[in-house]
């Protein structure tokens, strides 16, 4: 039965998710929430990992949260019901390529959307930062206690990093991990 | 067979050896897809690929399953799509059932304590380059803004008072599309985000 739902919670991210990349995250925050499959964290772990293995990073996404929630099986099967869509949806869209192109309604629909996706994978880091960076729920009596002040310095050196070289995100996770075994053996997490 | 064989093959091989999906795949699908078997011209292939972003789903599997579909009708695209996701099952569910095993290590725990940090900056620079594409005048403004402080209103809402109610990303999604038709339909064709 949890297979059943898994397959139609991640084709509902198929068919809606617009956009590469990150595109799904917001769908799978609130698969998240709706189910209680994975946390916050799992999420994280889960974007890290997606983003530094090799596939694409919705795919990746679906077949790590799959496995999380039922085992290898989970993993197959969140994963087919993420591209189930795509596949109707093409084989649909290929018959009329050229009407699909030039199409205004089309193009039009977009313009609405893409602002939307964008919107929606910014509201979901935006959470993400909070849970992050800031201990937003239970705040301590000391206001400055409230952030994680490691994190917020070390987010920093990663944001001026990437303009500076713009490498692929591999590059910073490795990093970050190695600078997060350090810091935690120096005690150094707020 | 041996023609869906090697799709499968050739696309599990794109999916396989591409880090990071979406854009970093175009130059590997140029060279199996058009130099290697022939399967699409360039401009086709642009076609493909350009469609594949503005149609719902992972762009890497659209444009596979364009491909493939295009080849050796829906049975071609089945492979070439099925192609495409297999590394990915099998990389992904081989680190996972790792790190379930692992996660009681304080070592990599602090390992994801300082990945977790860098996954922020990750959102962060990925939404900057979405913003420059999509958001490209007042209307489109708007809408990303409205979305942003609905969704982010309602989701900090929920930490102090977890009753309160949510709204599924499908319905942003659908009521966007609706207004991108309202306020951007008989305007003529713009080059829009592309």
């Amino acid at each position: 039965m949890i297979l059943v739902q898994l397959f139609g919670e991640f084709f509902k991210a198929g068919l809606f998710a617009i956009g590469g990349g990150l595109a799904t995250l917001p769908f799978l925050q609130e698969i998240g929430q709706s189910t209680g499959w994975f946390t916050q964290q799992d999420l994280m772990d889960l974007i890290a990992i997606s983003e530094s293995t090799p596939g694409a990073i919705g795919v990746n996404a679906a077949t790590y949260a799959g496995f999380h929630t039922y085992g290898c099986i989970g993993g197959i099967v969140a994963t087919l019901g993420l591209i189930a869509p795509s596949i109707i949806i093409i084989i649909l869209v290929s018959k009329v390529l050229e009407t699909f192109k030039e199409s205004r309604l089309v193009q039009d629909i977009f313009y609405g959307l893409r602002p939307a996706s964008t919107g929606l994978i910014a509201a979901a880091g935006f959470s993400v930062v909070l849970a992050t960076l800031i201990h937003v729920t239970d705040l301590p009596n000391d206001p400055a206690e409230a952030f994680n002040w490691f994190g917020i310095v070390l987010a920093a050196g990663i944001y001026a990093a990437i303009k500076k070289w713009n490498k692929h995100p591999v590059v910073y996770i490795a990093a970050s991990a190695v600078i997060g075994i350090a810091a935690g053996y120096l005690h150094m997490f707020g | 067979m041996k023609k869906l064989w090697n799709m499968f093959l050739t696309f599990a091989r794109i999916g396989g050896l591409t880090f990071g999906g979406g854009y970093a795949m175009l130059p590997m699908l140029q060279r199996e897809v058009v130099g290697k078997n022939h399967w699409a011209t360039e401009e086709e292939l642009a076609d493909y690929y350009a469609i594949g972003q503005c149609t719902p789903g992972i762009i890497a599997v659209n444009t596979a399953t364009f491909v493939g579909y295009r080849q050796a009708g829906i049975i071609g695209g089945i492979f070439a799509t099925l192609g495409v996701v297999f590394p990915s099952i099998v990389i992904i569910t081989v680190i996972a059932a790792c790190l379930t095993n692992f996660a009681d290590l304080k070592v990599v725990q602090y390992a994801f304590e300082g990945i977790r940090v860098c996954v922020c900056v990750l959102i962060f620079n990925a939404v900057q380059k979405l913003w420059k594409k999509s958001v490209v005048d007042q209307p489109t403004t708007v809408i990303f803004l409205l979305v942003f402080l609905v969704s982010a209103g309602l989701a900090v809402g929920q930490s102090f008072y977890p009753d309160l109610f949510s709204v599924s990303p499908i319905v942003y999604v659908v009521v966007a599309g609706a207004a991108g038709v309202v306020l951007h339909g008989g305007q003529g064709k713009k080059e829009v985000g592309k």
